[in-house]
């Protein structure tokens, strides 16, 4: 996994509440054996005119031109202003895996899905859960602004806006640790192996009809 | 000290470790598995050179691609095919306690086949890379879903990374009126708490209702806490749990059903126990509900209207309204029971079981779909529902209503396979998930228990159930 520290990166503003992973990533694209190439495919109902498949040239799609990752204001944007309980739905990982490709490092919103929000750490990406009045306030501001940015910065675990106005967000020490590194946590946990034997062997005892 | 929840006796009996900050690793029982979530953690296995932890854990089998008809001509879709054959090549490359294979005779939906064959039981954690995981809760399991670089932690470690969310209880109290199910009480309760009503915690149904439903309408009102926000559902197991558990495949034997089920009747919450939030719904209150919109808590009782955005005074929520109407093609202060049909799904993890067939049966024995209705479809949620099924005549009541009777799969819950609404389609499912495009591109979902996706088909539009008894 790729580390974070920090960014100072153009925002894009998605004003929807309950956006589903559904949305995020059609089930077409789900048939994929991979982890990557999904950024083209992001939001893909709502980004393009015509209906998408997997391994089509996105080149050459129609654009919806109304929707705002088509507006040149926001490209190359890689912090997502998201509305309540984003990424609701479908536990697939597919949708952070097509809004990392796509190249969202951050993504700001007042609430989360929590199986969404857990498969974020996984894949380098740092959502951000803000109070409703600051989250509408970025709204406003990002949409009155062109280029409008935020400067984000884990280790101190603050966002800064371009007034110098900036607030401060939790995150756990565990996820902290392993998002600034760039951890594989496969390999932390199997740096506790012994302790996930002793457990095993011990409910096995106890509960031998789960091993059957 | 105040007692304890169901939820955290579960957490707590599995707990191999725990940070100072909580993060705790948690150790995991059953791994369910399917081929959508699953090739890119076999293949991340792979390339790490690690070993899989316990193959004994591992239920699988191919589910969401799996066509519904002409099994013969095999999985015509080659995307599609080289997905499920991916899952058959890494089963056999790193092994697992039941797998069913396309056509196996057993094969089915996952949520459906881990509670039938005994592999889901009280006690456990179970996971899957599947959000509706939450099914499994029913039999009082700690059961979520998960993300593929998950389904590789718990393949490599037998462990989730976790923290303990908070305590949810929902009591349904009362009692139920006649054609009101478990899946009327679910919708209900989203429509009250909202599809983030639950979000950070893990909720435990309760009350008279609860009790008095079967392991099916159980499985069905757990398998939609996701839909609430809530990765896990549960019910604390009774006699019920037991009576359904005996004798099944994977189910313990002889001394150790005794050893188990003293086990089991320890899962309830203490009387003492607190939980951080009570919602209490009262069963009369509950009618049949359809949902007009594209989130689930767009939901209202038969004999409601579609809501009017202009009664709205929250910005967000208004908007929200507008859109669902723009995309459902409906319009403000229609009567519910006017909105007429293209098409009738009765199947999913969420309805499929024998109970829902059942049920649908009963209400269009001996009756024809309506004209109108251009497709009804049933998809028994396994090869033993199906068999079950068959050897009560369940199919032919279907078949010569008019209904095409499938084999089984996820199919039209989230149309991964052929099987889809074409844009603009209006349909009657007994699924779980009515997001724009979830059935199909530009397909239109309105979510009904199986009694109500029945009376609609023969209708043509949807129709109050309890005034066809």
């Amino acid at each position: 996994m790729k580390a974070f520290r920090q960014i100072d990166g153009l925002v894009c503003p998605l004003d929807r509440a309950n956006v589903d992973t559904d949305a995020i990533i059609p089930k077409q694209f789900l048939k994929s054996i991979k982890r990557t190439g999904f950024g083209p495919y992001l939001f893909d109902e709502w980004r393009y005119t015509n209906h998408g498949e997997p391994g089509m040239d996105c080149s050459t799609r129609p654009l919806n031109k109304d929707f705002m990752l088509n507006q040149p204001r926001y490209r190359n944007a890689q912090i997502m202003l998201a509305r309540d309980n984003f990424g609701c739905g479908s536990s697939r990982e597919h949708a952070p895996w097509a809004i990392e490709d796509y190249g969202f490092q951050v993504i700001i919103a007042p609430s989360f899905a929590d199986i969404f929000f857990g498969n974020c750490y996984k894949n380098g990406i740092l959502p951000i859960v803000a109070a409703s009045e600051m989250v509408d306030k970025l709204f406003k501001d990002c949409v009155a602004t062109d280029g409008y940015r935020l400067k984000v910065d884990l280790e101190a675990q603050t966002v800064i806006l371009p007034s110098g106005e900036s607030f401060t967000f939790d995150i756990t020490p565990h996820r902290k640790h392993c998002l600034l590194n760039g951890l594989d946590e496969i390999g932390l946990t199997l740096q506790h192996a012994d302790e996930i034997r002793a457990f095993e062997a011990k409910h096995k005892a106890t509960q031998p009809w789960l091993f059957e | 000290m105040a007692g304890k929840t169901l939820y955290d006796k579960l957490w707590e009996s599995h707990v191999v470790r725990e940070e100072s900050d909580g993060t705790c690793l948690l150790y995991i029982d059953r791994h369910l598995v399917h081929e959508v979530t699953s090739a890119q953690a076999y293949e991340g296995m792979r390339l790490a050179g690690r070993k899989i932890w316990r193959k004994g854990s591992v239920v699988a089998n191919p589910d969401h691609n799996t066509p519904t008809k002409d099994w013969d001509k095999g999985i015509e879709d080659p995307i599609s095919r080289l997905q499920v054959e991916t899952l058959d090549s890494n089963i056999k490359e790193f092994g697992a306690l039941v797998y069913f294979p396309f056509k196996n005779v057993n094969q089915g939906i996952i949520h459906v086949i881990g509670p039938e064959n005994g592999t889901t039981l009280p006690g456990m954690t179970v996971v899957c890379g599947d959000s509706h995981t939450s099914t499994h809760g029913a039999f009082g399991a700690f059961a979520h879903g998960i993300g593929t670089s998950e389904v590789e932690h718990v393949l490599a470690t037998q462990t989730l990374i976790a923290k303990k969310v908070k305590n949810m209880q929902v009591r349904i109290e009362g009692q139920l009126g006649p054609g009101v199910t478990a899946k009327d009480v679910a919708l209900a309760m989203i429509g009250r708490i909202g599809t983030a009503g639950g979000t950070g915690y893990a909720i435990e149904y309760a009350g008279s209702v609860i009790r008095n439903l079967s392991m099916e309408g159980r499985m069905t009102v757990c398998n939609l806490a996701i839909e609430a926000g809530a990765r896990s559902g549960m019910v604390a197991p009774d006699e019920k749990t037991e009576e359904y558990l005996k004798g099944r495949t994977h189910a313990p034997k002889g001394e150790n059903w005794d050893k188990a089920v003293a086990y089991w009747i320890t899962l309830r919450s203490d009387d003492d126990a607190v939980f951080d939030a009570v919602v209490v719904i009262r069963g009369e209150d509950i009618a049949p509900q359809v949902t007009w919109g594209t989130s689930p808590e767009q939901v209202l009782p038969i004999g409601s209207r579609v809501p009017d955005p202009a009664n709205e005074t929250d910005p967000t929520k208004r908007t929200s309204i507008e859109n669902a109407l723009k995309y459902m093609g409906l319009t403000a202060n229609t009567p519910i029971d006017e909105i007429k049909l293209d098409k009738i799904f009765i199947g999913s993890c969420t309805n499929s079981r024998i109970e829902d067939l059942r049920a649908a049966a009963k209400v269009v024995k001996g009756k024809k779909i309506a004209a109108n209705i251009d497709l009804a479809m049933v998809v028994p949620g396994s090869g033993v529902v199906k068999r079950q099924a068959e050897a009560e005549g369940l199919d032919k009541i279907f078949l010569e209503a008019g209904f095409e009777w499938r084999e089984p799969g996820c199919s039209m819950c989230l149309a991964m396979n052929a099987d889809r609404l074409a844009p603009g389609e209006r349909c009657a499912s007994t699924s779980n998930r009515n997001f724009e495009g979830r059935q199909g591109p530009g397909g239109r979902t309105h979510l009904v228990s199986p009694e109500m996706a029945a009376a609609a088909a023969i209708a043509g539009h949807f129709v109050d159930i309890r005034t066809q008894l």
